[in-house]
Parts: structure tokens; sequence; C-alpha cells
């Protein structure tokens, strides 16, 4: 059994790799995507939003 | 418990009047204590840090007498900037940013804070008795033994309920991106934490312990969890407190807020796996060796997303570092995060690491990180907050600031630049050969070469202490002298005002 597993273990370690790669190409298609872009602006302002604006000098 | 006082609060502004006050929303007074403790604990530590610092430079400073030698006095200080200073900080920090991002009032409310604050501060005293009377682990910034270690788990997974469930009781959709540094702060910290001290004390009435692993494995997980410290809680940490302090003093949103997401995933993603670089050319496996070496460089990048992201808010405002001298501190803490997250990588390559471990370059190397930006960062988030936790109009005086910016950068510098050339000449004469092949410096010959350089690094410190304490003037002044805001508009929550209008 072990010895099976042994034997693949070079192709786990390509494998390996190859999902990092695909996983990482994922977040950024995710995360680069066209339509997202006015979320991110609305989370962007999060910070700016959480109090009232300070009155005008 | 905590549901009833968050009611009332909402009760309160029951008039519709657009300026309705949500007084008590947030949770403050420990926050308030919190920041009281950084600065506290601040002090103290760059304090023990300018002693321990002339012990080197001069021995006979070790007094002689067994609680005042380098040897103990060490861990205090990197206790003391990187827990207490450093810790409070973010405590401080996240607990104002999660309420106010998620605009949600903190789970657990005042009194889930204030056992938040008492039980940290007795985990720093606790340790900090142990190492002056020689209680110890060995463990580098891992020093105290198991009975601390099983009370500071009761107060992070306090900390970690605390967090986790303001986030889950936000009325704002969006988990703002500094949360998931903190998040992913608290979360790692205590994985780290757990699984480093993994130890069975002699007895229970008994301080001593022993670790569960041994040997090289011990050793492996001794620095997974030292360098995960410097990134989960030095860097990611500090790094949610970048992303709500530099917006706010910019008062502008941050840069890109798709950077922030791939940098934080692939931050999260490498860093974990760094910490072999801390066991170059050991009994380590060598392939594990080299695996920490790669994933150190590969870190370079979402470091320097990071940076770039921080440092590029302030494109088109550039104008505010010349006004504002807290958003300077918070801005030079990102270049000085940029600087420190270049060379780690540069000394984690296994050829640089021959002739930089051991040696003073890992010392100024840490100090580039840990004065330049951890400091940095929280000395302008606690220019920022000050005013606002105690609802005063502003800093007492801008020009301190400017003082305090000025004498620390140059602290900085005279620090980093003196270990950078004793760490070099150290190195250099540690592996100088002569014609014959014998070594060709004895070990002393060495340390009396570096004595200069030590004084240099002693006045380095003792100028960011000078500065500190120019801080502590400045916000004392704030909080006892500052001209006050009236009836505390800043603690309204945005969606509280449409809320009470409808």
């Amino acid at each position: 059994m072990i010895e099976t597993l042994a034997s693949f273990q070079s192709t786990f370690s390509t494998l390996w790799v190859v999902w990092f790669f695909l996983l990482f190409t994922g977040i950024i298609l995710y995360v680069m995507a066209p339509w997202r872009k006015r979320g991110y602006e609305r989370a962007g302002e999060i910070p700016l939003r959480d109090e009232p604006p300070a009155p005008r000098r | 418990m905590s549901a009833t006082g968050y009611a009332e609060g909402l009760a309160a502004p029951a008039t519709g009047v657009p300026t309705a006050v949500r007084v008590d929303a947030y949770v403050e007074a420990p926050i308030r204590a919190f920041a009281i403790a950084t600065i506290f604990w601040g002090v103290v530590g760059f304090l023990v840090g300018v002693v321990i610092a002339s012990q080197l430079a001069w021995p006979l400073l070790n007094l002689d007498l067994e609680w005042t030698t380098f040897g103990r006095l060490r861990p205090v200080h990197t206790s003391a900037v990187i827990f207490a200073f450093g810790g409070n900080a973010l405590f401080c920090t996240s607990l104002y940013v999660v309420q106010r991002t998620c605009r949600a009032r903190l789970f657990g409310g005042d009194s889930m804070g204030w056992f938040l604050f008492w039980g940290y501060q007795f985990v720093i005293v606790m340790a900090a008795l142990g190492y002056v009377l020689g209680v110890t682990q060995g463990k580098e910034y891992a020093e105290p033994e198991w009975y601390v270690d099983l009370w500071l788990t009761v107060v992070w997974v306090h900390y970690l309920v605390a967090f986790g469930g303001t986030i889950l009781r936000r009325e704002e959709p969006h988990i703002y991106v500094a949360n998931w540094f903190y998040l992913a702060f608290i979360i790692t910290v205590a994985m780290l934490h757990i699984g480093n001290n993994l130890a069975l004390p002699i007895s229970l009435g008994h301080a001593k312990s022993y670790g569960l692993a041994s040997g090289v494995q011990d050793a492996m997980i001794q620095w997974w969890y030292g360098h995960n410290a410097v990134g989960f809680f030095l860097t990611a940490g500090f790094l949610g407190m970048m992303y709500y302090f530099i917006p706010k003093q910019a008062e502008r949103p941050v840069y890109s807020y798709r950077l922030s997401i791939v940098h934080f995933w692939s931050l999260i993603f490498l860093y974990i796996w760094a910490g072999p670089h801390h066991l170059h050319y050991t009994a380590l496996p060598d392939w594990a060796q080299t695996l920490g070496m790669v994933f150190s460089i590969m870190l370079w990048m979402p470091s320097w997303g990071g940076m770039i992201n921080g440092v590029m808010t302030l494109s088109g405002a550039w104008d505010k570092l010349r006004t504002n001298p807290a958003l300077r501190f918070s801005v030079t803490a990102v270049g000085f995060y940029g600087m420190s997250t270049f060379e780690g990588p540069v000394m984690s390559i296994k050829a640089v690491n021959a002739l930089s471990h051991y040696t003073d370059w890992t010392i100024g190397h840490v100090h580039s990180g840990a004065m330049g930006w951890v400091g940095f960062v929280t000395f302008g988030a606690m220019y920022w907050l000050f005013p606002r936790l105690w609802n005063k109009k502003g800093v007492y005086s801008e020009k301190l600031i400017s003082w305090h910016f000025w004498i620390a950068t140059l602290g900085i510098v005279l620090y980093i630049t003196a270990m950078w050339v004793s760490g070099i000449l150290q190195g250099l004469m540690w592996r100088a050969y002569d014609e014959n092949g014998f070594l060709q410096y004895s070990f002393i010959e060495t340390v009396a070469a570096m004595h200069p350089y030590y004084v240099i690094r002693m006045l380095g410190g003792v100028m960011y202490l000078s500065g500190a304490l120019i801080m502590v003037y400045n916000l004392w002044m704030t909080v006892t002298r500052g001209e006050s805001t009236e009836a505390a508009p800043a603690l309204v929550p945005a969606s509280a005002v449409p809320a009470a209008a409808a």
C-alpha cells in the first residue's frame, strides 16, 4: 500500500503545483471580473462611511 | 446580555432628528484602556531595549545580579514590545475597527472588553515576572511556561469569540478587508500558540514543563511558530490596522480593493511555509530548508502588494503628508514595511543566510520591521485614535508629533545602519581563514570589533525612546487639556440615522 502511494508521490507533487496554480488563477479571475468593480468601490468606502461627515470649516 | 445594552442604545434617539446620537452604541471604555496600555508597554519595552543594548556595549551593566542579566532581560524586551505594545495595539485597534466597519456593538459588550483587557495584562505581567525570575521554556518569543500559556489560550479564545461574534452580528453586508487581516491574525496566532506550546508540566504545582516534541522536530515547530508570529502577529494584524487608519487619515478609500483581496490570500497561503529559513544549514532536511527559502522569496510579492496598496492610497493626496504628521507616521511605516519585506527574502536565500545568520544583520532586519513598520503604524493609529476616543478636537500639539517623527526616524536609521555594518563585519570575520586554513580571528576579537556599533545602536534606541516620551506627553496633554468636541457625535453608526428617521 505505502509503496504504491510512494510511487505516486512525484505525480501528486506535480499535481499539487498545478492545483495551486489553478486556484490562484481562479482567485485572480474571480477578483478581476469587471462586474465586481462597483461592489469593490462600495466596500472600499466602508471605513469612510462609519461616522457622520465632519462639520464644514 | 449585551443585547439589552445594544437595544437601549438604539432606543435612545427616538426624536428622529438626523443628529440623533446612539450613545454607547460602541464599546469604548476598554478600548481606551487598551490604548493607554499600548503606550505604557511601548515605553517599558523601548526602555528595556535601551538597557539591554547598553549591556551589550558595557557588560558591567549586567550588575552581576541574576535578575538583571542580558539573558533574562532580553525576553522582557522582546515580549514587551511584541506582545505587550504590539498586542495591546492590536486589541485596541481591532476592537475599534470591527465595531465601526461592521456597524455593530462588540459581541459580549463592555464586560467582554474588560475581560480581554485585564486577562491580557495578566498574561503580560505573569510572563515578565517569569522571565526575570528565570522561569522559561527556552523557546524564543514563546518563553512563558505552561500556566501562562493556558491562561493566554483562554483569553485568546474569548478574543476570537468577541471579534467573530461582532462580525456575525454586523449591519454592513460586506466584511471590510481590515477585518479579514485581523481575523487571520487571531485564528492563526491561536493555532501557532497551541501547536508550539504543547508541553507536560512536571506536576500541577510545578512551573517547569517538558515539550512534546524534541530535537529537529521541536526546532521546526518552534520556527514554524516563530516566523508566523512575524507573519500573522506583526504583519497581518498590523496590515489590518493599515487598511483602516490610512484611509481614515488620508480621507480616501484604499487604492485597490482588488489588490487587497489578492495579496491577502497570497500572504496567507505563503507565510505559513516560510519558517524553515530560520534553520538553514542545520539538522533540518535539506528539502525543507529549500522549501522555506522558496516560499520566503515568493512572499516578496504579496508583501509588496500590501505596501503598494498602502502607499498608493495617498495618490492625489500627497500634500496631506506635509500637513498631517500623524499620517506621515503611517505612510513611513508602510515604506519600512516594503523595505524589510524586501530584505527578508534576500536574507532567506541560503547563500546570503550563510553570511547573515547568527549575526547582528538579523537584529537590524527585525528592528527595521519592528520599529519602522509595527511601531510607526501604531503611532500613526494612536495619534488618530486618542482624540477620538476621548472626544477631543485634535492632538494637543502637531509640532510635537513632527518632533517625535523625526527623532524616531533618525533613531531607526542609526540603529539599522549600525547593525548592517556590524552584522556583515561579524559574518565576514567569523568565516575568514588564513593561508594555513585556520580561522583568522578568535571569537573575542569579533566581539571587540562590534563595540562602536553597539554604542551607535544604543544611541538609536535612546532616540526612539525619546520620541515615544514626547508622544506620551503629547497624548497626556491631549486627554487632559485638549478642547472637547460637543456631545460625542462620532458614536453614531451611519445606519442608525436612517433607522432612527424611519
